[in-house]
């Protein structure tokens, strides 16, 4: 399992004058918190510069934080890095492969550096790594992204360990192996390891049994991706139609229109409770669009996400 | 101990499969003493001889006739006076001088020994010596020529050889030590610091820094193949420098071996030092190809004597640890001088070591920052 307390960590970023880090805001001294049992997967779901990595790389001892607390099962993340280091598999947001080697010696070597061997855990990886054992003599840096995926994930997982940190495992990788990476970790789960993963896809975020949607450092909210779908309060519409890109502006023109968001083929608008389809299609087609259709729809993880972001950008502009 | 072993396989790996950097990296050596040894410098024709003989005779004339006669040497100027010598080397108009005493013809006759005096500028140095080298024996041919006309008693003609602007009289062969001093940084320094941030980049220092391994087991295990490396590179610039090119090997090799090993040893600790610092493989190589290999090259005795260098970059000099190396390795190889008169420059080298040790110990982390 996994406990973390009031966790903060600023560093002033190279690249701006903004601090980065996790647990920033000035108005909240409390920093992140929260806490994962065991056989559970929590994903962190937020955009590039979130602060995930920060968080991650926290709990994996790579990072000392400023203030707060993170315990790896019962150990504590500064004291106790050590113990902490040979129950953690910890794959960073690039795959840490040798290229130069091949895909067996990679795996032999990290197994060796857990001290263990490829044939002892053999059973344990067998699912993912014999998707990848026809090509065992081939170079590392010569596999597809999705094969890199793998041989990772099977690198990490070699010496069974109790809690599983995956930063950005998915990023660079093809749809369908990206499938077949979560219905990996749903097996691995239920064999009753702990994994925290972090994914900048928002579709993903229904893979994991609860997530925290993450922004600028921030947990803006923590629960299962139903519950986070559940508290959506606004009313949601899709629009499609032809001649999409333009029409994006002309909807944001509309003043009972509140948001909208562009979703690849289709615009996510929320409105005013009162507003009726018919007002928006007819206006629309007076602007000379064609071929409308608007739905009320369920929202997702993204609409989630982009409303909460929005709420936090109001409640800024309050103060 | 198994992690460890694993991780110096894969460290060989990593060299071994890279084929154009090792071959680089072992052929480096070679190329660069058969450079030194072969091109530079080594055919010197069309030299011009000033002759100051104040009384002539059969015995100097020949002398002067030999050496005109001589494909490589031409007599060019006949002076009377040492004055003209300097006049003539500054103009840059002769090469070698031959200075005769006054009484040489009454000298080798009387008591079978004469001196002349052969002046070279060395301010090149493998150039004036190799001049004064062909002097020398066209002048002991002819000796060996009149003794056997006058049979005995043998007649001795003593050159004494002077070199100008150089007067220490650095061999051609002095840039053995100096190249051993670049070569054996180079590859330390440079190959160390790489490969560890190279893990940085790649991000498999991340792994390896979560994963159970101790910190002083990666990179002790980093720095074991270039040791070794740098140890056949340093087999093979000694076998080469003393078979192929015969330089002498006049002191002790244990001791050579033994101080270049502390020597690759301190290169090594540097590469960690760097790597603590760089962040990307392009900054190490800036680091140390330009922040080190320049300065041994410039200011390490290799290429320029010390003693003609400015005062404040000579001071410079005494930072930089090739330069105690190269005069550790003269003294020892060269001068063939034994143990008790490195003790200053060795202790120097032990103490830049453990400031080196220190400084990357300090900077090294357990964590990523």
């Amino acid at each position: 399992m996994i406990e973390v307390k009031n966790l903060r960590k600023n560093y002033h970023s190279e690249k701006s004058d903004k601090y980065a880090g996790i647990g920033t805001k000035e108005d909240k001294e409390n920093g992140i918190s929260f806490s994962v049992p065991k056989g559970e997967v929590f994903g962190v779901i937020g955009p590039d510069g979130a602060g995930k990595t920060t968080l991650f790389r926290i709990l994996a001892t790579l990072l000392l934080a400023d203030s707060g607390e993170a315990r790896m099962s019962k150990w504590d993340v500064v004291e106790d890095y050590k113990e902490i280091r040979k129950i953690i598999g910890y794959m960073p947001g690039k795959f840490s492969l040798y290229f130069d080697l091949s895909v067996e010696e990679n795996l032999k070597f990290f197994a060796t550096v857990f001290d263990t061997t490829i044939e002892e855990n053999y059973e344990f990886i067998k699912d993912i790594y014999q998707q990848i054992e026809p090509f065992k003599t081939r170079r590392a840096g010569a596999l597809s992204g999705g094969m890199k995926q793998k041989l990772a994930l099977s690198c990490a997982l070699i010496h069974q360990p109790e809690i599983l940190i995956l930063d950005e495992p998915t990023t660079g990788v093809d749809p369908v192996s990206r499938k077949e990476f979560w219905d990996m970790l749903k097996k691995l789960k239920e064999g009753g390891m702990t994994i925290l993963v972090s994914t900048a896809y928002m579709d993903e975020a229904t893979r994991c049994d609860r997530i925290a949607l993450m922004r600028d450092g921030e947990f803006i909210a923590i629960d299962t991706p139903a519950q986070v779908i559940a508290d959506y309060e606004q009313t949601l519409w899709s629009v499609k139609g032809d001649n999409l890109s333009s029409m994006l502006e002309d909807i944001r023109a509309y003043p009972q229109v509140e948001t909208s968001f562009a979703f690849g083929d289709e615009h996510h608008i929320t409105v005013d409770p009162n507003l009726k389809k018919e007002e928006l299609s007819d206006y629309l087609t007076e602007k000379g669009y064609t071929n409308i259709s608007i739905n009320e729809i369920t929202p997702t993880v993204e609409d989630c996400f982009l409303a909460l972001t929005k709420e936090g950008e109001k409640g800024k502009e309050e103060d | 101990m198994k992690q460890f072993r694993a991780f110096v396989i894969k460290e060989f790996y990593h060299i071994f499969r890279d084929r154009r950097t090792m071959l680089i990296l072992l052929g480096m050596p070679i190329t660069q003493i058969l450079i030194f040894g072969f091109a530079i410098n080594m055919e010197v024709t069309d030299i011009a001889v000033a002759v100051l003989n104040p009384n002539p005779d059969t015995y100097t004339n020949q002398i002067i006739e030999r050496v005109n006669a001589n494909d490589y040497f031409h007599v060019d100027y006949t002076i009377h006076s040492q004055n003209e010598i300097d006049e003539l080397f500054k103009q840059n108009k002769i090469d070698l001088a031959i200075v005769f005493p006054n009484n040489f013809n009454e000298d080798l006759v009387h008591s079978g020994k004469a001196d002349l005096q052969l002046i070279s500028d060395t301010s090149d140095p493998n150039t004036g010596t190799i001049i004064v080298n062909y002097a020398s024996g066209i002048i002991a041919d002819y000796q060996k020529e009149i003794n056997n006309i006058s049979g005995n008693p043998p007649y001795q003609i003593v050159a004494t050889t002077r070199m100008l602007y150089n007067p220490e009289m650095k061999s051609s062969y002095s840039f053995v030590p100096g190249v051993m001093g670049l070569i054996l940084m180079v590859i330390s320094t440079m190959m160390t610091s790489i490969s560890i941030v190279r893990e940085k980049e790649r991000g498999t220092m991340e792994v390896l820094l979560a994963s159970p391994l101790r910190l002083s087991q990666i990179l002790i295990a980093k720095t074991i193949p270039y040791l070794s490396l740098s140890f056949i590179n340093l087999l093979t610039i000694l076998y080469l420098a003393s078979f192929l090119l015969g330089v002498p090997i006049r002191g002790s090799l244990f001791l050579i071996i033994i101080i270049s090993t502390l020597y690759i040893f301190l290169s090594l600790l540097l590469g960690l030092l760097i790597s603590t610092i760089a962040k990307k493989q392009v900054e190490a190589i800036i680091m140390a190809g330009i922040g080190l290999t320049m300065p041994v090259m410039l200011l390490s005795g290799m290429l320029f004597p010390i003693d003609n260098m400015p005062f404040l970059l000579e001071k410079l000099t005494h930072i930089i640890p090739a330069r105690w190396y190269i005069v550790i390795m003269k003294k020892l190889m060269i001068e063939g001088l034994d143990f008790t008169f490195i003790i200053k420059e060795l202790s120097i080298l032990l103490g830049m070591t453990g400031l080196i040790l220190a400084l990357s110990m300090l900077n090294s982390k357990k964590r990523l920052e």
